[in-house]
């Protein structure tokens, strides 16, 4: 307790924040998620960045439940450490304290404990649950709503536009509900802290932007991607941390007259979605790791068959079941290569929640264009953080889903060599009196079996092609590029690395060190110009959730090795189940930057 | 624009194309002569034919193994999908198709061993499409291995001294499963096949038969017993068994080798893609006419 410093004794200062970091610490009933949701809901509105992590534990109710938000300018990652933490028990606080900030404040329920923590903190003891009860009249829940009146008191929020959130939240549930929550909301917000907090804190004002801001998480956007993208037809089985992209589809396609399928398991929903293609439909099948590798042979079929599909890849801790509910980014080569046979085939990664939306229309749109199987790869941190960003323009993305059952030309070919596949759906008649067959097996151009070696070759080649003439239509890598064209180091990153890979770009650009940043969206095939980008460098450094295996690179620096094979690439990679912190990227890559 | 599903019914095009069995035959099949599957090629055409469905509205699909070959011997759309895996697909595409004809062929190890995962819920879902399982207990394709259906003592590659399991009981299994259109035939008897496969063909939800049918490569005579020209017995199901008993039908399934043959259980239920139309009819109605801009704008906007 020496380094402590009691908050009512320091010196009575005003603070504007750029930004601010606040980790909630309870058990997960008692509404940390709800509370969270809430400030993220209201930095948007607000139209601050903001950025959220949450952790739930995998047991079913109880446990110790963390919720995470950080808002204000130029925010792109959740922060190293807080800026205030709440903490709800003695074990949250001590669990959670080396998260907080030098000089941070450390809240927490008297009621409950009295906190013993060494560094220098500032304590602020205030009774959450007997002020919630007080308020409250009684016995209830509503100690998540004191502490959100409590911070918003703290930190001046907008108070206006807080309340109304709430009303907009609880106020369909009745006015009894209504007033349950308003009343411990409001206790907090009337709290006097003025003896227990000389500093009054203001988050700096955001100007207002002409397109409103929407916050939701990676799961959401990727399936209103879809949406947008004119898929109408899927099926899965449940899988975390990817079933809240199934659970959306189900509930809102037959508003767009589609259908998603839950299966018997993964395989069946791979196929059941190669079917729904086949019938003229895009479809896709959404899973995690475990699940992806089940639906390796059917995605095989769709290669070779050249069926159009997307199959999305929710990435968490592998291998096996693995750690269902952290982050890893282990499954990109499994995305890349995990099929039997040759199956070149796209893979995009999304890299940040608002990209989940943009990835998933174009993965619609490579699919249905070059007629294959498209992967799409998100991960644990990005399908269930919440994340502000402005609301897309619908109306540009938005494909209208149409089916075409014109009737196919006489010199129709199902797997003509001279062109990309374009599969008569059934229903469509043949004008050759000639039905097609779509088939696993190697084929000829009018799809009837053929195991020639001159036929094998050449529709390998067909398969091969069409992929690699995608790179013809795909951004260069030169202009993904953040920083100067050349110089001491390029960090490279794929998925939701963006975040922390971009502010350590700009933390090292800061103190005027050479650095550029890339993160590669489209895995493969790969930009034209790769190599030629990371030349201009005297070290790449890729920055990676998995491990760096028995050669010392992870998988995406051995991809890039592979395919460029440039020198100058180095691996930086860590498997803790947790997103990267910008000292630890700052950190790994000193001795490159001088 | 939400999908349009579509309406049209193909059988008032006066310009569709009615099938015949000249006009549906494509590869010439690559069975052993003598092979039980021909039998079953040529009563699915006249099946066909005589069921008078619009040409490109008929769907072929397959899984893997000898029977499995089938779609190429047909000139109708369809494909030749992966092992054990033919019925989920065909799920699938009846799900987002649900105005096309959807006929699934496939063996003993496809339907009843790989695949018997999806066999059991694409039945109890009751997906529109009618699925024919060619039992010859036996794995031709990869040259005499111990099926699923194999009898104990049954002498293969994989069994050389004679298989020691308790096989399944294709029957029990698929009454048990909640198809609600349930058969048996032969290829022996073409005519009960034709019977049969017109029920089947006509049944609304998931139709499932099982045909035996004799692998004369590996496993011949094994059939004998149910073929009254090589001294065995066609036992036809007696006239007064109820159909739409379960019970019954699962009695009929338990009786011994080599049982009954003629339609197990059929009874009239929702079919999924009803359903799910259903669903879809009842979301529109209640959200009203709306494009799919406004609804994705709507979802986004609820969200600032």
């Amino acid at each position: 307790m020496s380094n402590t410093i009691d908050a009512s004794t320091a010196d009575v200062q005003g603070c504007a924040l750029n930004d601010l970091a606040i980790r909630l610490a309870g058990y997960s009933q008692d509404g940390i998620q709800s509370l969270g949701g809430l400030l993220a809901r209201l930095a948007g509105r607000s139209n601050h960045d903001v950025i959220t992590f949450m952790t739930i534990p995998s047991t079913i109710a109880g446990g110790n439940s963390v919720y995470q938000v950080r808002m204000g300018e130029g925010v792109l990652t959740v922060g190293d450490k807080v800026d205030i933490l709440v903490a709800f028990y003695a074990d949250s606080c001590e669990e959670h304290i080396s998260s907080l900030k030098e000089g941070g404040i450390l809240l927490y329920d008297s009621d409950e404990f009295t906190p013993e923590v060494n560094g220098s903190y500032k304590l602020i003891g205030i009774p959450f649950s007997s002020e919630t009860e007080k308020a409250l009249g009684g016995k209830g829940r509503g100690k998540n709503l004191f502490v959100l009146g409590l911070l918003a008191n703290l930190y001046k929020l907008d108070t206006v536009k807080l309340t109304k959130l709430i009303h907009d939240r609880f106020a369909k549930k009745g006015e009894a509900v209504l007033n349950s929550v308003l009343a411990p909301y409001e206790a907090g917000l009337k709290y006097d802290m003025s003896s227990l907090c000389k500093e009054s804190f203001t988050l700096k004002e955001s100007e207002a932007e002409e397109v409103p801001q929407v916050t939701m998480d990676g799961n959401q956007a990727m399936a209103y991607g879809l949406l947008t993208a004119g898929v109408r037809y899927g099926a899965s089985y449940p899988i975390t941390p990817a079933t809240t992209i199934m659970e959306i589809l189900r509930g809102e396609l037959p508003k767009y007259g589609g259908v998603f399928l839950q299966t018997e398991d993964e395989l069946a929903a791979v196929c059941a979605a190669i079917g729904m293609s086949y019938g003229g439909h895009l479809a896709v099948t959404t899973t995690s790791g475990p699940g992806f590798s089940l639906k390796a042979e059917a995605l095989s079929y769709a290669s070779m068959a050249e069926i159009p599909l997307l199959a999305v890849n929710v990435q968490r801790g592998g291998p096996s079941t693995g750690i269902p509910t952290q982050v890893e980014q282990s499954d990109l080569m499994q995305a890349i290569w995990g099929s039997h046979g040759d199956c070149p085939r796209p893979v995009l990664a999304a890299q940040s929640v608002e990209d989940c939306y943009y990835v998933a229309i174009e993965a619609a749109n490579i699919a249905r264009k070059y007629s294959t199987p498209v992967i799409v790869l998100s991960d644990q941190i990005m399908a269930t953080r919440v994340q502000g960003f402005a609301k897309p323009n619908i109306e540009a993305g938005l494909v209208p889903p149409v089916i075409d059952l014109e009737p196919r030309p006489e010199n129709f070919k199902p797997y003509d060599l001279n062109e990309i596949t374009r599969h008569a759906p059934p229903g469509t008649k043949m004008l050759s009196g000639k039905y097609p067959t779509i088939t696993g097996l190697e084929h000829d151009e009018d799809g009837k079996p053929n195991p020639g070696p001159q036929n094998h070759m050449e529709q390998s080649a067909k398969r091969r092609n069409k992929i690699k003439k995608l790179t013809d239509e795909l951004p260069t890598a030169a202009s993904s590029v953040f920083g100067a064209a050349d110089g001491d180091l390029l960090l490279v990153g794929w998925g939701s690395t963006y975040g922390p890979l971009r502010e350590a770009t700009i933390d090292l650009q800061k103190q005027g060190k050479s650095v550029s940043h890339l993160q590669i969206r489209h895995i493969n095939p790969l930009p034209k110009d790769i190599a030629d980008v990371f030349n201009s460098y005297k070290n790449v450094v890729v920055v990676e959730m998995n491990d760096e295996g028995i050669y010392g690179y992870g998988q995406l620096a051995m991809h890039i090795r592979a395919v460029t094979a440039c020198g100058n690439i180095k691996s930086f990679c860590k498997t803790d189940g947790l997103s990267f912190n910008i000292s630890e990227i700052i950190d790994a890559v000193q001795s490159y930057i001088g | 624009m939400a999908v349009k599903f579509i309406n049209r019914n193909p059988l008032d095009d006066p310009q569709r194309e009615t099938v015949s069995r000249s006009i549906l035959k494509s590869k010439k099949p690559t069975w052993c002569a003598g092979c039980g599957d021909h039998g079953v090629l040529g009563v699915y055409f006249k099946t066909l034919q005589d069921l008078d469905l619009p040409h490109e509205n008929i769907v072929t699909m397959a899984g893997i193994g000898c029977s499995s070959r089938f779609p190429y011997f047909c000139n109708t759309h369809g494909g030749h999908f992966i092992h054990g895996r033919a019925a989920p697909f065909s799920a699938g595409l009846s799900l987002a198709r649900p105005d096309l004809h959807i006929f699934l062929f496939g063996g003993d190890g496809d339907g009843f061993s790989i695949g018997g995962n999806h066999l059991d819920h694409t039945a109890r879902k009751n997906f529109n499409l009618t699925y024919v399982i060619m039992d010859n207990f036996v794995y031709g394709m990869t040259k005499n291995q111990t099926s699923p259906t194999s009898p104990i003592g049954q002498k293969s590659k994989t069994d050389p001294t004679g298989s020691l399991d308790q096989p399944i009981a294709p029957m029990k299994r698929l009454v048990a499963s909640g198809a609600t259109f349930v058969a048996r035939t032969s290829t022996s008897n073409p005519k009960h096949m034709g019977e049969i496969f017109k029920r089947a063909a006509e049944h609304k939800g998931f139709s499932v038969v099982e045909c035996m049918s004799e692998c004369v490569h590996f496993n011949r005579g094994s059939f004998n017993d149910l073929n009254p020209r090589k001294g065995g017995q066609f036992n036809l199901v007696h006239e007064d068994h109820d159909v739409t008993n379960q019970e019954s039908a699962y009695a009929l399934a338990c009786d011994e080798w080599p049982g009954y043959f003629g339609v197990y259980y059929e009874i009239d239920c929702a079919t999924k893609e009803d359903k799910e139309l259903a669903m879809i009819a009842n979301t529109q109605d209640m959200i009203g006419d709306k494009t799919d801009a406004d609804l994705i704008n709507a979802t986004f906007d609820a969200l600032i």
